[in-house]
């Protein structure tokens, strides 16, 4: 089923970037038009998932050319929920920037480097062929290095050179597993690679592929070996930015890995067994991590790698049960990790520091808000009914049905690292004796903020945190949707036929 | 040609790996540029280097041939050259912002991001 309208959400945000161009200069101007594209494209890209609901998979062969030749676009299940949740992310984030983001950054391009973000995010989900992949992951990153180093802050611009150069070696190392597979098999197109990878005779040639693809993805996704560069730069740029980079950037290496370790490579027990290992020891380290820290943004980076394990292991137990588990878990992750960040914002704001030791008697001094944080603070530890629970939930029948005990041992020891940091995160920062604060010059306190800034703040912590709920509370439909996702994953002939229509 | 381009390939990856290790900025830029030009170059040799035979079908003929010059990987190459020429660009002028405000081109001295607040 051809339908050229699946590319839409990618050229709209095109379309938002280059209109937020041209108005250079007029800062207000800027605001209204980020926030009002970023509403339409969460309209289109909640038409795209309704679409592809009732109608199945949806493609577009880029110039007519007919797979495997030309460049495919292929909207699943999958890719369109993404889709959805870049949206998600992508408006709450802007209405959060409308207050938070400084006159400055926005003088340096600030909203239009913003959408091509999140058009990059959109692609990479939206793409079918491996080295268009490639190419959406380079806008992701080229992106990303503008809005981590703008402003250029010391801190900054340090994190910004660890990110850079890893995220720079990580292209290569994707660019060189291509090139391999490419050798192989002929073929660009993931779903005509499905079948050619299969026709090999060199197994060995085709892991040594699969782990340059592991070890490409491992960074950009930051697992276990290769996390170092992910606490070192996410709290350096100012929490908006940090908000997009922590709820999506990692997840879509996330999703490229669920993609190609499940269309193009069918696990082995080889491949399986290191994916497990991998996801049980960045549970680990990722939780042990955050116990160390003072910084609470930081905290909050090395849950991500923590949470990036539980997804991980979806994959490594590799069964549809799993699977759906992983998806729900990225579903409910992206919401949260991006609203946990402005959180964070939001503290600094009010209280101008990031320092746990130094925070307190925020539950005195604001209670209403302190509630409101406190929702995606244990949705984040998953107390049930909350939305971090079901995901977890699943996991664990999963690996209870390939009686893989140790997995359940470390997700179960991850939960706990999880209720351990945020509990003590909790009393720490809310509950704790206030302390007297020096006033900053540099930093413009929430209260002097004009009443629409605040709003603007406070609008898009609660929007994020009435979808968690709405995730935990209507965790029915969202794991139909997971299931659904899960059982194409397992078996992508629907994939396979709709691509090459055979 | 090819066992040619075979050594040059692992040479480039092997030297870009070395600068990367090493502490300074401006080697660490030098060792991901030369694995870039390893990567172009590995997807070069992957589609088949031959001599005189362009990848066009005779008016005689409904296929192409056995070999042929494949010309898929020269169009990823031009890709891959014009994307990482920008990345290039940006991390150049990045080390070199980095060094007007942290003063320092040692890796190892760079740890504002490790410090407690």
């Amino acid at each position: 089923m051809s339908n050229p309208y699946i590319v839409l959400p990618v050229i709209f945000q095109l379309f938002v970037a280059v209109t937020l161009m041209f108005s250079w200069t007029n800062k207000n101007l800027q605001k209204l038009i980020s926030v009002v594209g970023s509403l339409i494209a969460l309209l289109i890209s909640i038409s795209l998932l309704i679409k592809v609901n009732q109608e199945g998979i949806q493609t577009m062969q880029a110039g007519g050319w007919i797979a495997p030749f030309g460049i495919t676009f292929v909207a699943d299940t999958f890719s369109a929920l993404l889709v959805l949740l870049t949206a998600i992310s992508g408006l709450a984030v802007s209405v959060f920037s409308v207050g938070s983001i400084r006159n400055a950054r926005v003088r340096f391009g600030y909203f239009p480097i913003l959408h091509l973000l999140i058009m990059g995010l959109s692609g990479a989900f939206l793409t079918g062929d491996i080295f268009n992949l490639y190419v959406w992951f380079e806008i992701i990153i080229i992106s990303s290095f503008v809005l981590i180093t703008i402003g250029g802050e010391k801190a900054q611009l340090e994190g910004a050179i660890k990110y850079v150069a890893m995220n720079l070696l990580a292209s290569v190392v994707f660019l060189t597993a291509i090139a391999i597979l490419y050798g192989l098999t002929g073929s660009l197109n993931m779903a005509d690679l499905s079948l050619q990878v299969a026709k090999v005779e060199n197994r060995g040639l085709v892991n040594v592929t699969a782990i340059l693809f592991l070890v490409g993805f491992g960074i950009k996704s930051a697992v276990f070996p290769l996390y170092f560069w992910l606490p070192a730069s996410y709290h350096t740029p100012p929490p908006a930015i940090s908000a997009i980079f922590g709820g999506l950037l990692t997840k879509v290496g996330v999703y490229a890995m669920l993609r190609v370790f499940t269309l193009i490579f069918v696990p082995d027990t080889f491949l399986t067994t290191v994916i497990t290992v991998m996801a049980m020891l960045t549970i680990f380290s990722g939780g042990v991590g955050a116990l160390m820290q003072n910084n609470i943004r930081k905290v909050f980076s090395y849950l991500i790698i923590c949470h990036i394990g539980f997804m991980l292991a979806g994959l490594g137990i590799y069964s549809t049960l799993a699977l759906a588990g992983a998806v729900f878990y990225l579903v409910h992750d992206i919401v949260v990790k991006t609203n946990l960040f402005m959180v964070s914002g939001l503290i600094f704001k009010i209280k101008g520091t990031y320092s746990m030791r130094l925070l307190g008697g925020f539950y005195k001094e604001q209670p209403l808000m302190s509630l409101l944080m406190a929702i995606p603070l244990f949705s984040l530890v998953g107390i049930p009914p909350l939305s971090g629970f079901w995901g977890k939930l699943l996991l664990i029948q999963g690996a209870m049905d390939s009686s893989n005990i140790l997995l359940i041992g470390f997700i179960l020891l991850g939960s706990f690292l999880t209720l351990f940091i945020i509990a003590k995160l909790w009393s720490e920062v809310f509950w704790k004796d206030p302390q007297i604060l020096p006033k900053k010059e540099h930093i413009k306190y929430f209260d002097e903020l004009k009443p629409l800034k605040k709003r603007a703040m406070l609008a898009s912590v609660v929007f994020l945190s009435i979808l968690s709920l709405g995730i935990g509370f209507g965790a029915e439909w969202v794991m139909r949707i997971a299931m659904t996702v899960a059982e194409n994953l397992m078996d992508p002939s629907a994939y396979i036929q709709a691509v090459l229509g055979t | 040609m090819e066992l040619l381009l075979v050594i040059i390939i692992g040479l480039l990856y092997a030297a870009g790996i070395y600068m990367m290790l090493r502490r300074s900025l401006v080697k660490l830029i030098i060792g991901l540029i030369l694995l870039g030009n390893g990567a172009n170059l590995l997807i070069f040799l992957l589609g088949k280097i031959v001599k005189g035979e362009p990848p066009i079908i005779g008016p005689n003929e409904k296929m192409l041939g056995e070999i042929y010059a494949d010309p898929v990987p020269q169009a990823l190459i031009l890709t891959a050259i014009v994307i990482s020429f920008g990345l290039q660009a940006f991390a150049i002028i990045l080390i070199k912002r980095a060094y007007k405000v942290v003063k320092t081109d040692d890796l190892d001295e760079m740890y504002a991001t490790d410090e407690d607040l």
